[in-house]
Formats: C-alpha cells, sequence, structure tokens
C-alpha cells in the first residue's frame, strides 16, 4: 500500500498558537484539520510537509450559530456533516446544506471540515497522482516540475478549483474570518481567490480560518447549488452552480448571484447574470440570456472527469436550471424529441 | 436416478464462510504475518516501450535494511498462463513492454524501506516508440516498433480465421443485409482486494507461497517453471480472494519475484500491490473493435453472419490467445445460424497485458451482436423479442461452428423476463425520454478443454469420514466470493443427507487438496459439485452395505437424510450417520473416498475447436427500462429484469448473488468504466476516484429471475452462473437508450459527451481497420474432423 511518509505532528493549543507555529515553521509546515485531502496528498507526494499543525481538536473552530449580529457564524472546524445536517444551515440555506452534503462519502464527510473545503486544493488529473505516475507523466508546475500538461503552452497552473461549499459562500456574500499574527482580519470570500491553480489561495500561509459568517441580507434569498459529476455516490464537482436571489413580493428580482466551481482555478462569478435578471420579472428568456452569459465565461480544460466539451456545454444547462428552481419557472424539453418508428 | 426432492440444493443457506467475511475473521494473503518477514516492492518502468542498457542496484543493497534486490538476470525463464504464448518474464530482461513492467524487486525490512531501496536502482532505458493503438500495431513495420521477438508479424499475437456452413450462399439467400461496426473499450476487474502474496522458503528446501489467485494450480506450475524447483518442493496455498473477476488468474510477476526473494534471503517476505499496481497488472477487458455483417430474410431469420474482431491486447499474450478465438465462439449458441464466418486478431500494443474479465472474450460480441438484431428488428418492423423467438437453438442440437447444446432455458428466460418487464406494453410506448430494451445471451460452464494439453481430470475432490461422523471435503477449487466453498458442502451435504454446517471444507492448498484447475471460465460448480458427486458415490457403496446389515434391511430400501441412513418404507428404523462411519471404519479400515470430472468430449476437433466446448451453456436474459435526460445525457437506470438459466440453483441465494453482482459490473462497463491511456502510454488515473466504477448508490432495482433446466451434465442438474447474467446487460441498456431518444451509441462505455453528439448527429461511426486474415479453416457440422486449411 502507499505509505504516509514520516511527518511531525503538532496539536496546537489554541489558535494563536496555531498561527504561531505556522508563522515559525515557514513553508515546511501545513495546517490539518480533518486530514482527508492532506493526507492522501502525502501519499502521493503532492505535499511534503515536516510538520503538521493539526487544528482538529481547537474549540475556537467549533459551533454554529444561527443568530449572531453578523448573521450565521460557522466554525471552520465544524464537520461536513454537522453542516449538512444542521436545522438552520437547512432552513436558510438549503444550498450549502446540500454541497456541504455532496462532498465526498458519508466517512469523510464525517471527518473533512467546512473549512478544508472551501479551501480545499485545486485539483488535476495531472497533479492528483502518485509520485510514479507524475514521474512517468514529467512533472508539472505546480508540484516538483516547470510546465502545465494539460496545457503546455500556458503560463499558468490550469488545476480546477474544486470546493462544493464555496461557490455557495460567494454567492451568499459570506465573509471569511481568518486568525492570523496581527490579529483577526475579516474578508468577503469573494476575495478569497484568485484564478491560479498554484496560488489560488489570497490568504496568507499563516491565517488560519476561523469561522465563516453568513451575512443577515442573505437571509431572505432563495439559493441553489446544483453539482455535476459522474456518480451520485462520491465524485468531486466538475461543474457546479451555486445561485442565490433575492425578490420582492411581487416577484421582481431584487438581487442575483450566480457563481459557478470548477471552470476554472477559483470560484467564477457570472457578473452579467445580475444586470440581466435584476430589477425584472424573472423569465424563461432571461434565464437563457443568464445561462448564456454563464456559458461564456465557464473555460473546463481537459484535465478533470468527462469530456470538457461536455462540461461547458452543461454550464448552460445547469446556471438555467439552477434559476429556474429559484424562479419557481417549469422548464420544458427541448422541442423536436421524436421517438424511433413504432411498429 | 435423479432425485425429485432435494434436502439441501435449493435452499437458502448461509455461505459457509459468511460469518468469518462479516466478523472479519477470514485471513485474506495481507493478513498473514509471520516471524522475520520482510516487505518487497517492484520497481517499475515509466516508459511504455524501451531497452534497458543496464540496471545498477549496488546502491539499493547497500541501503541498511535491504536483504536482497533482484533484476531480471535472476529470473530469466519466461512463462505465461497459455503453453504456447509463454512471453512474460517475472523482471524484464532486455525490454519493457508497459508503463509499469516490473524491472527489479527489493526485499526489506519494511515497506517503506523498500520503496526508499527502488529510487536507489539506476535503469538506463534506451526509449523505442511505444505502438498505442490496434491502428497503430496494424501498420508497425520497423524492427525497432516490434513488441515481441517470437510472433510471426510485427505486433501480431495471433489471427485466426473460421468458415462454418457456406456463407456465400447463406448471403446470397438473405433479403436483407446489415453491415455495422462497434467498439467496446476496455476496462479493468477493480476487486476490493489489491493483489497480495507471501512466500517462506525451507525447512527442508520447500517453498511455500500464499497468493491471493484464482488458479493456484497453474500458479504452482508456473512457479516450478521459473524457479528451477521441482512441483514436489512447492507448496501454493490460495488465500480467500477479496474479488477476482478473471484478474487474478494468471501467474505473476510479485509472485514469482516474493519465492525468489524467500528463497535468497531464507526469510518469508510478503508483497502487497497498490491500487495503482493493480491497474497496471490489469489482465481486464480487452478493447475490442469489431465489424458484423449479418444476412436475413424479411421475416428476420438469420441467413449468414461474418464477424470480425480486433483485440488490443497490450504487452503480453496472458489469456490473449483464448480471447481471440472467445471473441467468436459463442455469436452460434443462442439464435440458429446456418452459416459463420470469424476473424479474428490480437495486437500487442505498449499498455498493460488484457486477459479474462468475466465474460472472457464475449460480452464485446455479444454486445455488437445484441445490438444489431435490435436494428435489423427495427428494420424490418418485428418486435426485437419476437425477432429472437422465432429462431432459438434447439436442445440437444449441435451449432454451426459444432458446440453441442444441452439445454437451453432462453425461450423460458425471454418470455419471463418480457412478462415481468410487461414488455409489450412498454416498448415503445414510452414517452420521449424513457425506454426499454431487450437482449439475450449465453455462457459457458467451464471450459472444454484444460489450458495445457493433457488428459488427466480437471477437478479432483476427496473425501475423509471421521470418527464421530465428521466429514471433511478437500478440492483445490478456490473461494473467490462465488461460494465454491459453500458448493462443496451442499454437494457433499445432499448426497450423505447431512447438514451443511456440518461439514469442514479444505481448499485450494496443492500440498492438501486435488487439483482442480481453478476458478475461471465459470467451471467450478460443475465441475468440483460432479467430481464430489462420485467421491460421495463411492462411500456410500461402502456405507449403505453396513446399514443395511446393521437395521436388517435391503440396500435397495436405504436412504440418507437427516444425519440417517434409514428405511424408505420404515423410516424409523434408522442407524446415525455418525454411527454408519464407526461401523463401516471398523470393517473395512480408514474411509475415504475420491472423485473426479473431465468435461465431456467436444463433437468438433479442428484447430481452435478448443475454445468455446462446455459441459452446458447458461443462458441470460435482460430488460432495462431507463431515461435520459435529452439536454445532459444523464441516464437513470429505472430497473433491471433478469432471468437465468442457472441449470439448477444449488442456493438460490448464491446465485441471486452472482446475477446481481454481474449486473452491476456490466452497468460499470457499459456507462462509465474506461482503462484508457494517455497519448504517453501512461494509464489516465490508475485510481479507485477517478477510474469511474458505479457504487450500490448508482445500482437500480434488479429483479432476478431464476430458470432451472435440470442439465444432464451438472451436477444436481446445475450450470455456470458467475459470468453469463453479465453479458445481456450491457447491450440491453444501448438498446433501451434507444428506445428512449433515438440514438444509437455503438460505442461502449455510452458516455453523456457521446449521448450528446449523437443527439447532434455529431458521432462519428466506429472505423474498422483492413487486416489481411488468414484463409480461413473450413468446417461444416456433422463432418466430426477438421477440413484441411486452403494453401
Amino acid at each position: 500500500m502507499l505509505r504516509l511518509p514520516e511527518f511531525n505532528y503538532i496539536r496546537a493549543k489554541s489558535l494563536k498558537q496555531a498561527g504561531r507555529l505556522l508563522a515559525d515553521l515557514g513553508p515546511e509546515a501545513m495546517a490539518v484539520a480533518g486530514g482527508t485531502d492532506v493526507y492522501p496528498k502525502m501519499k502521493r507526494g503532492q505535499f511534503t510537509p515536516r510538520h503538521l499543525v493539526s487544528l482538529r481538536f481547537l474549540s475556537e473552530l467549533r459551533g454554529i450559530r444561527p443568530g449572531t449580529k453578523d448573521g450565521m457564524w460557522i466554525g471552520a472546524g465544524e464537520t461536513l456533516t454537522a453542516v449538512s445536517q444542521n436545522p438552520a444551515v437547512n432552513k436558510l440555506f438549503p444550498a450549502l446544506a446540500h454541497a456541504a452534503g455532496s462532498v465526498s462519502t458519508p466517512q469523510l464527510r464525517n471527518v473533512g471540515t467546512i473549512g478544508g473545503n472551501v479551501f480545499v486544493d485545486t485539483r488535476c488529473n495531472y497533479y492528483d497522482q502518485t509520485f510514479f505516475w507524475r514521474q512517468a507523466a514529467g512533472f508539472c508546475m505546480k508540484k516538483d516540475g516547470d510546465i502545465c500538461l494539460v496545457a503546455p503552452k500556458s503560463k499558468m497552473c490550469l488545476a480546477v478549483f474544486s470546493s462544493d461549499t464555496a461557490p455557495v459562500l460567494v454567492s451568499l456574500g459570506a465573509v471569511a474570518t481568518f486568525s492570523g499574527p496581527n490579529g483577526l482580519r475579516r474578508v468577503l470570500f469573494d476575495e478569497c481567490y484568485r484564478d491560479d491553480g498554484i496560488n489560488f489561495l489570497t490568504k496568507q500561509s499563516n491565517e488560519v480560518l476561523q469561522g465563516i459568517s453568513i451575512p443577515r441580507p442573505a437571509f431572505g434569498q432563495r439559493n441553489v447549488y446544483l453539482k455535476l459529476r459522474r456518480r451520485g455516490s462520491f465524485d468531486f464537482p466538475v461543474l457546479g452552480v451555486a445561485a442565490a436571489m433575492q425578490f420582492n413580493p411581487k416577484g421582481v428580482c431584487l438581487s442575483s448571484k450566480i457563481v459557478l466551481t470548477a471552470v476554472a482555478s477559483a470560484p467564477v462569478v457570472v457578473d452579467e447574470a445580475a444586470h440581466l435578471l435584476e430589477g425584472k420579472t424573472v423569465t424563461r428568456d432571461a434565464i437563457e440570456a443568464a445561462a448564456e452569459a454563464a456559458a461564456k465565461v465557464s473555460h473546463p480544460v481537459d484535465n478533470a472527469d468527462l469530456d470538457y466539451w461536455y462540461r461547458k456545454r452543461m454550464t448552460k444547462v445547469y446556471v438555467k436550471r439552477a434559476l429556474a428552481e429559484l424562479a419557481g419557472i417549469q422548464l420544458e424539453l427541448e422541442k423536436g424529441a421524436v421517438k424511433p418508428r413504432q411498429i | 436416478m435423479r432425485k425429485k426432492a432435494f434436502s439441501v440444493i435449493g435452499k437458502p443457506l448461509r455461505k459457509v464462510d459468511a460469518m468469518a467475511k462479516c466478523t472479519g475473521d477470514t485471513r485474506y494473503a495481507d493478513d498473514i504475518e509471520l516471524p522475520r518477514m520482510l516487505y518487497a516492492k517492484l520497481l517499475r518502468s515509466p516508459y511504455p516501450h524501451a531497452r534497458i542498457r543496464s540496471i545498477h542496484t549496488e546502491r539499493a543493497a547497500q541501503l541498511e535494511g535491504v536483504s536482497a534486490v533482484i533484476t531480471g538476470k535472476d529470473l530469466p525463464e519466461k512463462f505465461g498462463i497459455m503453453p504456447s504464448t509463454q512471453d512474460e518474464e517475472a523482471l524484464a530482461v532486455e525490454k519493457v513492454r508497459y508503463v509499469g513492467d516490473p524491472v527489479a524487486a527489493v526485499a526489506a525490512s519494511s515497506e517503506a524501506l523498500a520503496e526508499q531501496a527502488l529510487t536507489l536502482i539506476d535503469v538506463d532505458y534506451e526509449i523505442l516508440k511505444p505502438v498505442l493503438s490496434i491502428e497503430e500495431a496494424l501498420a508497425s513495420k520497423e524492427e525497432s516498433e516490434r513488441i515481441h521477438s517470437w510472433n510471426r508479424r510485427a505486433n501480431i499475437q495471433k489471427a485466426v480465421s473460421f468458415e462454418f456452413g457456406d456463407v456465400v450462399v447463406g448471403f446470397a439467400r438473405a433479403d436483407e443485409i446489415f453491415e455495422d461496426t462497434f467498439f467496446f473499450q476496455g476496462n479493468t476487474h477493480l476487486p476490493m482486494e489489491q493483489y497480495c502474496a507471501m512466500a517462506q522458503y525451507g525447512p527442508q528446501d520447500k517453498l511455500t507461497l500464499w497468493s491471493s489467485t484464482q488458479t493456484p494450480h497453474y500458479l504452482h506450475r508456473a512457479l516450478s517453471k521459473v524457479l528451477g524447483l521441482p512441483m514436489s518442493r512447492i507448496r501454493v496455498i490460495a488465500t480467500p480472494v477479496g474479488g477476482g473477476f478473471g484478474g487474478k488468474s494468471d501467474p505473476f510477476s510479485h509472485e514469482i519475484c516474493v519465492a525468489k526473494l524467500a528463497m535468497i534471503t531464507g526469510r518469508p517476505v510478503k508483497i502487497t500491490l497498490t491500487r495503482e499496481e493493480s491497474f497496471y497488472v490489469h489482465r481486464g477487458r480487452h478493447p475490442v473493435k469489431m465489424w458484423v455483417k449479418t444476412g436475413v430474410k424479411k421475416d428476420g431469420t438469420l441467413q449468414a453472419m461474418h464477424f470480425r474482431s480486433f483485440l488490443d491486447g497490450g504487452g503480453y499474450s496472458s489469456y490473449g490467445l483464448a480471447t481471440v478465438y472467445y471473441t467468436g465462439a459463442l455469436q452460434t449458441v443462442t439464435y440458429k445460424l446456418p452459416a459463420y464466418k470469424f476473424e479474428g486478431v490480437r495486437l500487442f500494443t505498449n499498455k498493460p497485458p488484457c486477459g479474462p474479465k468475466r465474460g472472457h472474450g464475449t460480452p464485446q460480441p455479444r454486445f455488437a451482436l445484441e445490438v444489431q438484431l435490435d436494428k435489423i428488428a427495427e428494420k424490418l418492423g418485428i418486435d426485437p423479442i419476437d425477432l429472437r423467438l422465432k429462431q432459438l437453438v434447439d436442445p440437444n442440437s449441435i451449432t454451426v461452428n459444432g458446440l453441442r447444446i444441452s439445454t437451453t432455458g432462453l425461450r423460458e428466460c425471454i418470455e419471463k423476463v418480457a412478462a415481468r418487464a410487461d414488455w409489450k406494453k412498454k416498448f415503445h410506448q414510452l414517452p420521449y425520454g424513457r425506454g426499454i430494451g431487450f437482449a439475450a445471451s449465453s455462457y459457458i460452464s467451464g471450459a472444454g478443454l484444460p489450458i495445457y494439453r493433457n488428459e488427466m481430470p480437471h477437478s479432483g475432490v476427496q473425501i475423509r469420514l471421521d470418527r464421530g461422523g465428521g466429514i471433511t471435503v478437500f478440492c483445490g477449487s478456490i473461494d473467490i466470493g462465488q461460494g465454491s466453498d459453500s458448493i462443496l458442502a451442499y454437494a457433499v451435504a445432499e448426497e450423505f443427507g447431512i447438514d451443511p454446517a456440518d461439514i469442514r471444507v479444505v481448499t485450494a492448498d496443492t500440498d492438501l487438496t486435488p487439483v482442480d484447475l481453478g476458478s475461471y471460465s465459470s467451471r467450478v460448480t460443475v465441475m468440483t459439485g460432479n467430481a464430489a458427486i462420485q467421491a460421495c458415490g463411492k462411500l456410500k457403496e461402502i456405507l449403505l452395505p453396513v446399514a443395511g446389515e446393521a437395521l436388517e434391511l435391503p440396500v435397495d430400501d436405504l436412504e440418507m437424510a437427516e444425519g440417517q441412513l434409514r428405511s424408505r418404507s420404515y423410516p424409523k428404523r434408522a442407524i446415525s450417520f455418525a454411527e454408519c462411519v464407526e461401523k463401516a471404519e471398523g470393517k473395512f479400515g480408514t474411509l475415504g473416498a475420491t472423485g473426479s470430472y473431465s468435461p465431456p468430449k467436444h463433437p468438433a476437433n479442428f484447430k481452435g475447436s478448443g475454445v468455446g466446448p462446455t459441459p452446458s451453456y447458461s443462458y441470460t436474459t435482460s430488460i432495462v427500462e431507463l431515461s435520459c435526460d435529452p439536454e445532459t445525457a444523464d441516464i437513470k437506470l429505472h430497473k433491471i429484469w433478469i432471468a437465468h438459466d442457472c441449470g439448477r440453483a444449488f442456493n438460490p441465494l448464491l446465485v441471486e448473488g452472482q446475477v446481481e453482482g454481474s449486473v452491476y459490473m456490466a452497468l460499470g462497463e457499459v456507462l462509465m468504466e474506461e482503462q484508457v491511456f494517455r497519448k504517453s502510454g501512461l494509464h489516465k488515473y490508475p485510481s479507485i476516484l477517478e477510474y469511474k466504477s458505479p457504487t450500490t448508490l448508482e445500482t437500480p432495482p434488479i429483479e432476478t429471475i431464476l430458470v432451472e433446466t435440470d442439465d444432464p451434465e451438472g451436477p444436481f442438474g446445475a450450470k455456470e452462473a458467475g459470468q453469463g447474467p453479465l453479458l445481456p446487460v450491457i447491450p440491453a441498456v444501448a438498446n433501451a437508450l434507444y428506445d428512449a431518444i433515438g440514438v444509437r451509441i455503438d460505442e461502449i462505455p455510452i458516455t453523456p459527451d457521446k449521448i450528446l453528439r449523437a443527439l447532434e448527429g455529431r458521432l462519428k461511426s466506429v472505423s474498422v481497420p483492413w487486416f489481411d486474415f488468414p484463409p480461413p479453416i473450413k468446417w461444416q457440422p456433422g463432418d466430426g474432423v477438421g477440413v484441411q486449411q486452403k494453401s
């Protein structure tokens, strides 16, 4: 079997100490919470830390509090199972409950945390491989090499942003609270990511995510998350669509945010969709237009499951279906459907 | 005389090893720990095709904790499962032929250390151009492109050609001729248990090898050949196999290497391959391109068929010689076919070797055949089930290619599955997006010939009776989860009229058990069952007269039931089995008997006629109902009905388990599984996460219908159940998809991108290459002898 290499395991006593340890130990250290991504990657030589700073037992990272003054607070150390099964999360943000509940398998959701999922490493079929495989393929720039194997002319790493929960949080305008050497820092999730498969996070390496706030204005928004993957049982998304919309009592769309996951190295906000929908009664045509706009900014490449032509094609379909669900519109199947000749 | 009522057969009893499996008591190969044991690792080639200029192992050997390092020079003797194509080396000697081909092995005090030692081995490779497709293999001309040197034409392992009946006349008689091309992508077995073997050498210069293998006997022979030890000095113990599906049927490099390392170090050596390595070892489903030309009358009756198959074999022969024949052998055993021509060729490519996977070489042609019949039925305006029903093969008949059919439950399977699925009401009647599809198939109940030519039995069973009535059954068969240990217990329990729980079964240990050829070709129930019945018969000849004497009754009046030997007419006059055994031992001495089984001789004897014959053919039909979302091409399976002629269900629970497992595996093959490679020859995703295989959550409800035909060749009438039920599900899904949305996908797997392309009219048909096949061997039913090949 693949063996876990040797490393130092340091159990942090407090969040502050965790931050200090990460700062002191520098690039040879990594934080670990549930470990469902870290440990397999260490076995495959994708992560090669000498020290792991464990956040697993920190009570500061715990708790789901729906009614704080900043909105709903979710501790970064809460497991995906806890988030997906929390009654308040299910009531207010079914998209988040669904996204968290769609990550991997029950066993891994019982251990994996929401903090780990929102910042989960980007994925690529040329990178998520064993050392032997990567050596045989020729190393890529994300680890041990200097070119991109997906697109050799690319100067950037094209690994895919693969979090299910992050696009939902972005769509809801959620805020990340980081604990770092200079105390706490609050950043919109919108600003936590950048489209670079290697440096896909804007946070400092010695900053630890303490928790997530979903602001009060999001409480009245309808929200949805649709996920494309091969198997409903445990796959990463190869396309995810998170959408949140606010309607007035007359059914006019007041705000709208559509966020795609797994189509780039960061969550992709479909800006134009908001312009197309806000201030209007949502119609089939408006949904079509928003879906077209989303397809334009979706750029899957050949480094994840399912044909990338197909994944791009699905962006439009999934956005359309997500918006229809929020607007309560029944979509018709495409016309022209004919059965084979009758006997 | 066949018994009318059974006491054990047909009952849904618990498997004899069920509790151990459920509680974790079962000791798999990797659970074995021995004092002073070492751990082995294999260094594998990162190149698909390269010549080895040199290997330097000195640095690895000097690493503290490393006990031995070996290379191809230490094991130069070639081996392979088929006697005529022995082209494998335990460690590559001159060349590597796929990414993952082993070149060196290390034994060290820990797995981590062995792994570290691998990084200290320096191999100098001269990189050669890899050959990665059927077309490239056919086009190979340069000597440097040649993967093996033993075969006559570069990269063509085997080309075969047959003509049965008069194909020219057959096509001339046809009103309509259909030509189609198909492709079936390769896929792998993916058993939960990875490969694992442990070897121990000594004392008394004897080698013991524990391995997760389906074929301990063939492994025994290969070890002897490569290690240069007589078979009498080697003991092979097949440990409980955590899933095989054909993938553990070859002798393997890792097994030979741990044996050699144990001999060198004098310490036990264990190797457990990683999941990634298991993908490189492979031996899975061959990618096959097929061309089928079929001539039919207006009423749909088949007049002639011409079938061509091109097999992408990978880097070594493995079972490939048999596989190429199997892609042509069983087209004839379901529907009457008066004339049939088959041409097949297996190519070498620089990829992990393909071999036998559940259905061995027959799911690919069965897919082509059943989809083409669906097309024919549509064109002729005949219900596809009616088209088949009018031309089913007859029982007790011989097919055009010389295969002897004993019983067939195909008609009953078709009628039952159609009734349960409400076929007539649904076919063509469901709304757009929802469809129903049908297919039928047949499979062998054990290969008619052994892998190596010999006159000995295919299966042997030894039974020992102990004082107190204990029964121990010894047999070389290996339980790979299918329940073969239970089958032995049930057969003996039925014969002796006792509870199977009172029987001890000892299997798959070459020191203790008589040879059984192994768990492949769906042979075990039929062959070990018959051997066990024969052994029981010999013991009954001893026990019944003893009981008759004790009870003062004629032997004719005695029966064995409920742990007793008793009078049929006065059941109260009885003697317990245990008491009878003790009396018999007092009279005759120690009690034991052996039984053995060889399949019946098959009617045809032309060259190549050895692949296809079997004691009996199982039959299966399947109906699939599914929905396909025309926008996303997402397929939702609603239900699968499957009827299987198993001859007789020894244990309906186990048969249903095999049927359901086959359905599940078929669904993986038809919808998602692909063993595919990058342009560099590297496996695209050798991991259980990215190699997509369905889970139980993706498996729809399955309704299994068992059909019993009481086959005269089978023990208590039984046929196979382990492989056949996979076959019809794949074409039934393809046919159901067509009924749902009106597009044909003639390529397996049927993925959503292919469906969308087809809906847009952009899916290209499968291209099939040209090849100059050898002139056919001709044979006619009734000849009984082979007609010589024309020039």
